[in-house]
């Protein structure tokens, strides 16, 4: 038993070496900084331990900024990707002709690269000196005035962000959605139309439930991953994103450590653990909602 | 309800897009279900036997011909507005709802004035699962249930909105061998409780017999005959309804007619009536053959498997198209087995002989053997 034992850990080593020098360990560092106040990194030298930290970056208008930019952008971005997903996987799911190509057409833009797509985005609503960009030449046919998407008004910005955000993310939560609708069962809804239900009925009653693990999963994901957000913004408005009002968390974390005013491995580690706690909360809360909702 | 299905076929593209030709997998199908009877629809797979199933619910529509419910013209209905209630192979119960609300599911469709009270439908659904026998179980999920269950939750879902017309795809296929014996007593029994005419369709043709009131035997899409089991057990139109029913399988040699005897080998085993001399194809049931010292039929002695209540006799024939013949032998019969040979008397009434060509029956039988 023993010597069985003592294989098993050796087969575990490389995997246990490696994730300890290159996960665990750094947690820990992050969770040391954190309460390092004072933290110089040229000298290596710090004053004291405490909370400091988290109090001056809870206080930092930036980060404030950075953590009300990224809740807004979470709360409209999951629901809305995820139900366009869901409305276009259903579409692909009813059409038998041409199904193949639109679906590699909506899986496009998972292939592409973000910062590519990002600078389409800015030829798209970017207004400069010499041409308003397409989407305010088409606003204009309709009597809307030039928007300055790029560097107008927040909720421009914060629309153009999230536009951004949703279309990046919708080929996967699409490819997902669809191959979850294929695999229900044919018989369901042969059942329930010899049994003649009404389609909406069949929607809310058979279809929704019968996916609603994968559904799950998807808000899950969407949630943590649309408050990691970062590499959109900077696509969209540079890497000054303080300056542009339009800073994420990750994006406040990034600065603290290599932006202009980098330097703060503290602060930077504090933003860190804050929203780590953001996304356990989040995502506890969706575990247990999810439990009530989703079957099998 | 009676169910007629006049001149009904139904082609499929072929799914190897080369083969320009349709599959056909039913043919010309006509015939009538008699009010409140339970039929059943045999055949090997791929007879066609479950689209005919499907013609009849609406989820496929036929090529050509018409499908009467009663006096109504239903070719053109889709299946929300047929009335039948329709049983699936793996039951497709759907899995998030307890069986109190797959029983209730057809019910909440209603709609107009047939709306039903959540009481009034609570209520019926109870009476269904009455009659199914699952009274206990309502608050159960498919999951936590055994097949038999399933089946029964099945069936109860397809009888709570009172159908016209009960259809069941292979309903004990996915049962053990015990369950299967007592789930069929209990769709007998639903069904002669109910009055509804049932259509169930089956690759087993014990299943079938055991039940039906009147049996289908199809193959590729055509049908064989049509009757009830023990006529068509008796009285095989032609050598692959022979060979389908019954088990163990119909004993078939290659011998011949000639001098108005039924020659097997060099043997003649029977007198007939005056018939021409030709080669033909002779199916002896297993339990055809009286053991005999002196028998007409000689065959090599294979085993002897004694099941107590009747003995099974295995041996071998060169003439034989099975690799071993099976004869029933009751165990009161004194067998006297003389190893390497054993003979037997062949018993003319479950004995047939077939054309060897078009493999139809020949009726040889002489009046005077009529017994």
């Amino acid at each position: 038993m023993d010597k069985k034992n003592l294989k098993a850990w050796l087969y575990l080593l490389p995997a246990i070496l490696f994730l300890g020098a290159f996960m665990v360990y750094p947690l820990i560092d992050v969770l040391i900084y954190s309460a390092e106040e004072g933290y110089n990194s040229a000298s290596q030298t710090y004053f004291g331990v405490g909370l400091y930290n988290y109090s001056y970056v809870l206080h930092d208008p930036y980060f404030l900024q950075a953590v009300k930019n990224t809740f807004i952008l979470v709360i409209i971005t999951v629901p809305v990707s995820t139900g366009l997903a869901l409305l276009i996987s259903l579409g692909l799911n009813s059409i038998k002709k041409l199904r193949n190509l639109f679906q590699t057409i909506y899986f496009l833009p998972y292939v592409t690269n973000t910062l590519a797509v990002g600078l389409v985005f800015m030829i798209l609503f970017k207004k400069n000196a010499y041409t308003d960009g397409l989407v305010n030449l088409t606003l204009q046919i309709f009597g809307a005035g030039p928007i300055d998407f790029i560097d107008g008004p927040y909720a421009a910005k914060m629309f153009v962000l999230c536009f951004y955000t949703v279309w990046v993310v919708l080929p996967f939560k699409i490819l997902i959605l669809t191959s979850a609708l294929a695999s229900v069962n044919q018989d369901y809804y042969n059942a329930a139309r010899v049994d003649a239900t009404p389609k909406w009925r069949i929607f809310t009653r058979i279809t929704l439930p019968m996916i609603s693990p994968m559904l799950f999963y998807l808000i899950i994901t969407g949630f943590i991953g649309a408050f990691k957000a970062y590499s959109d913004a900077v696509a969209l408005f540079g890497t000054d994103l303080n300056a542009a009002g339009m800073n994420t968390i990750v994006g406040y974390v990034y600065d603290m450590l290599y932006g202009d005013s980098g330097g703060f491995p503290s602060y930077a580690s504090a933003a860190a653990l804050i929203l780590f706690a953001i996304v356990l909360t989040i995502t506890c809360i969706n575990l247990m909602i999810s439990k009530k909702h989703v079957h099998y | 309800m009676k169910v007629v299905l006049q001149n009904l076929t139904k082609r499929f593209p072929n799914s190897n897009r080369k083969i320009h030709q349709d599959v056909i997998a039913v043919n010309d199908f006509s015939f009538e279900i008699p009010d409140g009877k339970l039929i059943g629809l045999l055949g090997p797979s791929g007879c066609g036997k479950s689209t005919t199933l499907n013609l009849i619910s609406g989820l496929e529509k036929p090529t050509s011909g018409r499908i009467f419910f009663g006096e109504d013209d239903v070719t053109e209905l889709p299946p929300e507005n047929r009335g039948v209630g329709l049983v699936f192979q793996n039951y497709a119960l759907y899995p998030h709802l307890t069986v109190l609300q797959n029983i209730m599911f057809p019910l909440g469709n209603l709609k107009g004035a047939q709306k039903l009270s959540k009481e009034a439908m609570r209520e019926k659904a109870f009476e269904a699962a009455k009659l199914v026998q699952i009274e206990g179980l309502m608050d159960r999920k498919p999951s936590e249930m055994s097949g038999g269950q399933q089946q029964r939750v099945a069936i109860a879902r397809a009888l709570v909105k009172m159908p016209r017309i009960l259809l069941l795809d292979e309903p004990l296929s996915n049962l053990d061998a015990r369950l299967r014996l007592q789930t069929r007593e209990e769709i007998k029994r639903i069904q002669r409780e109910t009055g509804i005419t049932t259509v169930f369709v089956t690759h087993d043709q014990e299943e079938a017999m055991s039940i039906s009131d009147m049996i289908v035997v199809m193959k590729e899409g055509v049908i064989q005959q049509i009757g009830a089991p023990q006529e068509v057990y008796d009285e095989p139109k032609n050598l692959f309804v022979a060979k389908f029913l019954g088990t163990p399988p119909i004993n078939v040699f290659s011998g011949e007619l000639r001098e108005n005897r039924l020659w097997i080998g060099g043997e003649a085993i029977l007198e007939t009536r005056p018939l021409p001399d030709q080669k033909v194809k002779i199916a002896i049931r297993p339990e055809g053959f009286i053991p005999n010292e002196n028998g007409a039929l000689t065959l090599d002695l294979v085993g002897v498997e004694v099941m107590g209540r009747d003995t099974t006799v295995v041996s071998r024939h060169p003439d034989c198209e099975n690799v071993e013949i099976r004869s029933i032998i009751s165990s009161e019969d004194r067998l006297s087995v003389a190893p390497p040979k054993v003979c037997f008397d062949i018993k003319p009434y479950k004995t047939f002989v077939f054309d060897p060509e078009s493999e139809e029956r020949i009726a040889f039988v002489k009046e005077d053997m009529n017994g």
